[in-house]
């Protein structure tokens, strides 16, 4: 029978049918950090389990560690403790960690496929909904709660239930000045933040087969953000070439025989997906939000939407409640809203191509008088690939702070937060109350986009800035 | 895990749709590094408006959480069902879950249970009517039950959930029990898969 990719790899990784039971699937690769680990890894110690595979496994520090004065203590003593708590944990239980000031430490989700331990065709699993930013290579990822987390370190393996398919298919090309961020965005604010329920969605149609790997995986990345279980994107020649010499990729012979395998993963010619949306990238054009959640946006080029315009009412009740938050007007352009900061990085934005992109525009340009931005590479690699290509210097020559390593101010666990009443652009992936920082209210935007508003001052696209 | 089967109590009605996990419990308070005490972060930017309903006195000591559609979207973690479960809620009643959000309830013992927007919006109007009215969830029967607000409605839980809520067990425990058919799985992986180590 004709199968999806989902599919596929998901059958591929059965250990275990039974009726009236949910397959067993074996995971190939564990990512673990330090907030969502520690109960985990206690009720290992408390049942005296070990972890089963460490070689399958591999942590970082992310969620809550400092961007500057590393080798200061980190000042929070609860942020302290649980980052030492999985120091001791990795050390205790035998898995690899990568800790604040190691050239591999980084966003979870930045490292793996930095580190080729990424790969098509694997089952990826991490305490960490963005999980599904691997499914750009075709790897089947999800995140996970914290008793799943203690599961697959003690088993190897999740207990799962059956998902839905859906396709997303962009036809055509994109026009200049378009990203995988606006894409991505605009799906959202088409299918809802429900509308990928119980689904793994596969990206696909020309404008996907077009983006670069890290392009691909900004658009994976959010795919949870439409509620989706993950999302997946057919691996090609320009997955191949990415992995192609990385540290933990197959060499010679080995990684023939994988792209070999690789590409019978694509899914067949007349396999049917369960539900299909088809978008034309033509029609694509820099997206924000205007809201206080990811479905809530709309073109730079549109107004703030008024709360009678939504039929639902359980949608027009929403709007009207994140207006309120979001202190904005109905009928406002877009572009007239004002921010105070203007955030750089994470695992939806924080890849090398996202500073060069952002770069571009800035270079030479400053950063607007009032105006705060933060640029945090994804990862130390990151950060140390873009000093060698002069990107931190344009930031730094902008106006803008160039940070180390973390997940920073995308969701506000470590001192890099708003204020109350405090705006943002952000090309982070989740604009929900409160988000960055208590009170903080966000617009989810592409890096370019982020940068041209840093310079205005107000939302902006690279379009909008004056020429050199 | 403690057992679930049948539970009666009071309602607190959540009128919100969207209620994502950083709204359950927002990131400052996920850096405790055990399983209890997140019942201070439930809800805590809403909870600063003395209006809010978590704060209204009819509402104390309620353990049925009714609230709109798509509930706990967002972040994977977990602490967003320690908070509501330290908090003393026992069994959430919505339209729609969030996926991951309802897979980390379901194994750690808040039983979440949807039902028809309709039937949420009956008990919204009758426990805003009458803070005391009693809302029974029956996992036994697999039914609702609020008598006062004349609501009797089956939900549906998949067999095997359902069992392993009434009994009480530990997935680990059970998927332990197949160590032998993940070892041979192991044998098959292909050589070339890669390894952290």
């Amino acid at each position: 029978m004709a199968r999806t990719m989902a599919e596929k790899v998901w059958e591929e990784h059965v250990v275990r049918r039974a009726e009236g039971e949910p397959d067993l699937l074996y995971i190939d690769l564990h990512l673990v950090h330090e907030v969502t680990s520690p109960q985990a890894f206690e009720g290992l110690r408390l049942a005296g389990r070990s972890v089963r595979r460490p070689d399958l496994t591999i942590a970082t520090e992310d969620h809550n560690v400092p961007t500057q004065n590393l080798l200061a203590p980190i000042a929070d003593p609860v942020s302290r403790k649980q980052v030492e708590t999985l120091r001791k944990n990795c050390s205790d239980f035998g898995v690899r960690l990568h800790p604040m000031g190691d050239i591999e430490q980084g966003v979870v989700h930045v490292v793996g496929p930095q580190l080729g331990l990424t790969q098509p065709g694997m089952t990826i699993v991490c305490g960490d909904s963005h999980t599904s930013t691997h499914g750009a290579f075709g790897a089947l990822a999800f995140g996970i709660g914290t008793s799943q987390v203690e599961h697959v370190l003690a088993t190897q393996t999740l207990p799962m239930s059956p998902f839905k398919t859906m396709a997303v298919t962009i036809d055509g090309k994109l026009r200049p000045g378009v990203s995988a961020k606006d894409i991505i965005l605009a799906v959202i604010a088409r299918i809802g933040t429900g509308g990928g329920q119980g689904y793994v969605i596969e990206y696909r149609g020309e404008a996907i087969e077009s983006l670069s790997m890290e392009a691909r995986m900004t658009i994976c990345n959010m795919s949870i953000e439409a509620g989706a279980r993950a999302g997946m994107i057919a691996p090609d020649q320009t997955t191949f070439d990415y992995i192609k010499g990385r540290p933990h990729a197959p060499e010679g012979e080995a990684f023939d025989a994988a792209v070999e395998h690789w590409k019978s993963l694509r899914t067949d010619e007349d396999a049917v997906f369960d539900a299909e949306v088809v978008l034309d990238a033509a029609e694509l054009s820099p997206f924000v939000t205007w809201g206080t959640n990811p479905g809530q946006g709309v073109p730079l080029d549109a107004s703030v939407p008024a709360p009678e315009s939504f039929e639902d009412p359980s949608a027009r009740a929403a709007a009207e409640k994140a207006l309120a938050y979001m202190d904005l007007e109905p009928g406002t352009p877009m572009r007239e809203v004002r921010v105070d900061t203007v955030f750089l990085g994470s695992c939806t934005n924080g890849r090398i191509e996202d500073l060069r992109a952002a770069a571009e525009v800035i270079k030479g340009r400053k950063v607007a008088e009032g105006v705060r931005m933060l640029v945090v590479p994804g990862s130390m690699r990151v950060k140390e690939q873009a000093n060698a290509e002069g990107l931190g210097a344009i930031f730094e020559e902008a106006g803008a702070e160039w940070r180390e390593a973390g997940c920073s101010m995308c969701l506000g666990m470590n001192p890099d937060q708003l204020g109350p009443g405090e705006r943002s652009a952000s090309t982070s992936n989740r604009n929900f109350e409160g988000r960055q920082g208590k009170g903080g209210r966000t617009h989810l935007v592409s890096p370019q986009v982020a940068a041209a508003t840093a310079v205005r001052g107000t939302l902006s696209s690279p379009a909008d800035l004056a020429a050199l | 895990m403690e057992k679930f089967d049948v539970h009666t109590g009071r309602a607190v009605p959540l009128r919100a749709s969207n209620v994502d996990t950083d709204q359950i419990i927002p990131a400052v308070y996920l850096k405790r590094v055990s399983r209890t005490g997140f019942e201070d972060g439930l809800f805590a930017a809403w909870r600063e408006d003395p209006d809010f309903v978590l704060n209204r006195p009819e509402y104390q000591g309620a353990t049925v959480l009714v609230t709109g559609p798509d509930f706990g979207t967002g972040s994977s973690r977990e602490h967003a069902v320690w908070a509501l479960q330290n908090y003393g809620f026992k069994t959430v009643l919505s339209s729609r879950f969030a996926d991951i959000f309802r897979g980390n309830s379901l194994k750690g013992g808040l039983l979440t249970v949807l039902l028809p927007q309709e039937v949420i919006e009956r008990l919204w109007e009758a426990v805003e009517a009458d803070p005391a009215t009693e809302v029974t969830v029956d996992l036994v029967e697999r039914e609702v039950r609020a008598p006062s607000a004349g609501v009797r409605e089956p939900f549906e839980l998949d067999d095997y959930t359902r069992w392993r809520l009434l009994e009480g067990l530990d997935d680990i425990a059970l998927t332990l029990r197949h160590t032998d058919e993940i070892s041979a799985y192991e044998a098959t992986r292909r050589p070339w898969m890669p390894t952290t180590l």
